[in-house]
């Protein structure tokens, strides 16, 4: 099918339907903020606002907000105020962003971020935990750590039936009954199992339709771009987990990507190198970034990123209904696993994406703001290359903090990658030629 | 002259020389970046675990017959490890992977645990790059749940298991109590230490403390009990006198270690009468019981008998509150307040710390430091400056 035929009523739908929804999510914030009620502070591994959305609590996650101060490219005035309220320029930039929010009263590019009346964060990155820490001493906010047991070795999961499963799933069960406790103290509001059981629906269809959304980019041309389009269905999905609105786009989001992958449209119109992407997105040039590939014809057909941001939800994982309580703990525990998985142990899950994805390359990409998702790269890499004979690129940059992002640097570094894929092209074809 | 004898099997024969004959070559033996003991034990057909800070359950290693040997980088240049990491990374990372990349110590097992996002990143990385075992203890974040020492308790016995395949024997419940026994001693050993920095600073310089407390891991826990055994008597009748001199608390040496040069450098301008270096060594506060299950009461006393750091969660232990807990205990009248250069938890405690000893009118002096830093005047001047105002103040 050509462009000129394509639906324009599907294609495109994604991203529009997932800004609409994100205004409408910080207007509401807004409102809160307005009406000095305070909100659920969470984080995008573990986030559980499936049970949250039960005691009515507005979501806030402090990661989407400091980003989007990145993307809006205000991120160094915050970060200023947090390195003069005593924060270093070498920890997290995520958490600086928040610091300066929480000290200007909830004053965001977005709107008003009301404050946390109650945080929950899990263990799956430690700075989770000393970010919840200074909500503690700034707001008095009560905070709830769930533990996540990941996995100890590499490639050493354990699964149902296993008793060291076992006992990490009833460990994660005990403490979300404790968090409902605790929730039941903060809000007032008595836990109702069977709305649980709604936004576990609503959850088990967005699960549901993220996975086949990233499968369906294994197509070629692929149908989103990784980086640009994912981070915009990564916002929706944490966000509105839990929701029927989150549902429903991402119903919408499959049968898009479905319509497209059937009618070979694909989001670059003259696709040349299929990318990996291994870290967090350089946002504070986050379109520039982009299309330092794309101006070579390289789309982002996945990422680590569209994993561990979404709290594991790639797997897809399915609530069972009938057990709402039990079925959550493992599900949070499977799903938050893998995307501890996808940052600690990810040099096995890139072999099988160069397979699946059919990439021609995989850009690594840690940053100065996070240890979690960057220590572990380089090494990664190295283990990589020896097992594949695949281009990879290296990039340091960050986040958040634009001081240690040099556009010019970046360009001759992922140009010359692009040299180096070309001519790796022009070699398999020359070999391919004499074989045949 | 020390009189006491013991059957070393790692420690050069310290008996019958004088102490600061002793203490001298127990410095040189911490800083000697081979691990002589760590080697001596494998010759002598032992297995190693090496278990990266800050705290690990040595007893259920020890009930194996293994050494666990505490992983806590060392004044090494990352040569080949340095490949291996990005940049922004805190030097301890780098130099544990080191000593094991250039076989400075060769383990059988190597442990780490979640306490920052870059240390939980090892156990990754060491499996990439070696054959043995390499792994997360997940030891609780959740220490505020009614059900986390039941589950520590699990993730022990876990441990237990894959320690009880490398070496190649069972653990026993009478076992881990023979090595809890061994450990409780060490643990009154290293109390009865700090009580002397607190009551006598004079007697005991900040850096032979910590030469002392440091050496319990790279030694079998036997050999190093016999040796304080032996000195802490003859620190008590040395021949010293208490000098006018600031009483201070070093705090953010839970992890990276400062250079031993660096805590010299302290000692030299005032008493240090109480600190959290190498608090993974004294995280246990009591004595761990001896009756019932020994997995059981070790995952208890982890939770509920424990000291603080910043990479431990606790509702019940403030960080800035304990820091000035500590500085009370220790009878302190001002804070040094480190943190390791990169280190994420160490820089973020350090704003409460700071705001908190702002807001209690306590003096304290705030510095970054790394394990490989070798010049420290401009840190001394400005370190005596802070003393000497206070002296005068």
């Amino acid at each position: 099918m050509s462009q000129m035929a394509t639906d324009t009523s599907i294609v495109g739908r994604g991203n529009q339907d997932g800004a609409q929804l994100f205004r409408e999510w910080f207007e509401e914030l807004d409102q809160v903020a307005e009406n000095g009620t305070g909100a659920a502070y969470v984080f995008v591994m573990g986030s559980l606002t499936e049970l949250l959305r039960v005691f009515d609590l507005p979501i806030v996650f402090p990661e989407i907000n400091s980003l989007q101060t990145a993307v809006r490219r205000v991120a160094h005035e915050y970060l200023s105020e947090a390195e003069d309220y005593g924060y270093s320029p070498d920890i997290c930039g995520y958490v600086k962003a928040d610091v300066a929010v929480q000290l200007r009263g909830g004053e965001h590019p977005m709107g008003r971020i009301p404050k946390p009346a109650i945080a929950i964060c899990t263990n799956a990155c430690n700075t989770y935990i000393k970010w919840a820490e200074i909500w503690e001493r700034m707001h008095g906010t009560p905070v709830f750590t769930l533990d996540i047991p990941g996995t100890r070795a590499a490639g050493a999961q354990t699964w149902p039936g296993d008793p060291d499963f076992e006992t990490d799933r009833q460990y994660v069960a005990d403490q979300i009954k404790e968090l409902i406790a605790l929730c039941e103290e903060q809000t007032g509001i008595r836990f109702d199992i069977d709305r649980l059981r709604e936004t576990m629906g609503h959850a088990n269809t967005m699960n549901r339709s993220w996975k086949r959304i990233l499968e369906l980019n294994q197509a070629c041309p692929a149908v989103f771009n990784a980086l640009t389009d994912g981070t915009i269905y990564l916002g929706v999905a944490n966000g509105f987990r839990g929701t029927e609105a989150g549902a429903t786009y991402f119903t919408d989001l499959a049968d898009e990507m479905e319509y497209k992958a059937t009618n070979g449209i694909g989001t670059l119109s003259d696709e040349q190198y299929r990318l990996l992407f291994v870290g967090v997105p350089c946002y504070p040039i986050f379109r520039r970034f982009n299309e330092l590939f794309s101006e070579w014809g390289g789309t982002f057909v996945n990422s680590t990123y569209l994993w561990f941001a979404s709290g594991g939800s790639n797997l897809g994982f399915q609530y069972d209904l009938e057990q709402p309580l039990d079925s959550l703990a493992e599900g949070v525990l499977v799903s938050v696993r893998n995307a501890m998985d996808s940052m600690f142990f990810q040099d096995l899950v890139l072999s099988e994406m160069i397979d699946d994805y059919q990439a021609d390359g995989v850009v690594f990409h840690p940053i100065k703001s996070c240890r979690t998702v960057s220590t572990g790269l380089a090494d990664n890499r190295r283990a990589l290359m020896e097992n594949r004979d695949t281009a990879s690129l290296f990039l340091e940059s960050d986040m958040m903090d634009r001081r240690v992002v040099s556009e010019a640097q970046l360009k001759n570094r992922i140009d010359a990658f692009f040299e180096g894929l070309a001519t790796r092209r022009k070699r398999a074809s020359i070999e391919h030629g004499e074989t045949l | 002259m020390i009189g006491s004898s013991s059957s070393p099997t790692v420690l050069p024969d310290w008996v019958g020389r004088p102490l600061d004959e002793v203490l001298q070559a127990c410095e040189e033996l911490l800083e000697d970046t081979d691990f002589p003991t760590v080697r001596q034990w494998r010759e002598n057909g032992g297995k190693v675990i090496g278990h990266f800070q800050v705290y690990f359950p040595e007893e259920i290693a020890h009930a194996a017959g293994m050494l666990p040997f505490k992983v806590r980088g060392a004044p090494v240049e990352p040569a080949q490890a340095d490949s291996r990491f990005g940049s922004y990374l805190c030097s301890i990372i780098k130099t544990s992977l080191e000593l094991a990349l250039s076989q400075r110590v060769e383990l059988d097992m190597f442990v780490t645990h979640p306490i920052c996002d870059a240390a939980r990143n090892l156990a990754g990385i060491w499996g990439r790059n070696f054959p043995y075992t390499c792994q997360i203890l997940y030891l609780p974040q959740n220490a505020n749940s009614n059900h986390a020492v039941a589950y520590l308790r699990a993730e022990y016995d876990r441990l237990r298991r894959e320690i009880e395949a490398i070496a190649g024997r069972r653990v026993t419940d009478d076992d881990l109590r023979q090595s809890i026994a061994v450990f409780n001693e060490n643990r009154a050993l290293l109390r009865a230490l700090y009580a002397i920095k607190r009551e006598k600073p004079w007697l005991l310089s900040a850096d032979e403390a910590y030469v002392l407390v440091a050496l319990g891991g790279l030694l079998p826990r036997e050999e190093h009990n016999a040796l304080l055994h032996a000195l802490l008597p003859l620190i008590e009748e040395r021949e010293a006198h208490p000098r006018d001199r600031i009483r201070v608390v070093i705090e953010g040496g839970f992890c990276e270690q400062l250079p031993l040069d660096l805590v010299r450098t302290i000692a030299r301008s005032c008493y240090v009468v109480d600190d959290d270096l190498l608090i993974g060594l004294r995280w246990l506060t009591e004595d761990v019981p001896l009756d019932g299950d020994p997995l059981l009461n070790l995952a208890d006393c982890y939770i509920e008998k424990s000291s603080h750091s910043p990479v431990q969660h606790d509702l019940r232990k403030p960080k800035e509150d304990m820091l000035l807990k500590r500085i009370k205990d220790a009878d302190a009248e001002a804070a040094i307040v480190m943190a390791a250069k990169m280190c994420e938890p160490g820089l973020e405690e350090q704003v409460a710390y700071v705001r908190t000893l702002d807001r209690e009118n306590i003096p304290y002096f705030v510095s970054e430091f790394e394990e490989s830093m070798t010049s420290f005047d401009s840190l001394e001047i400005q370190l005596e400056t802070f003393l000497e105002n206070l002296l005068f103040d």
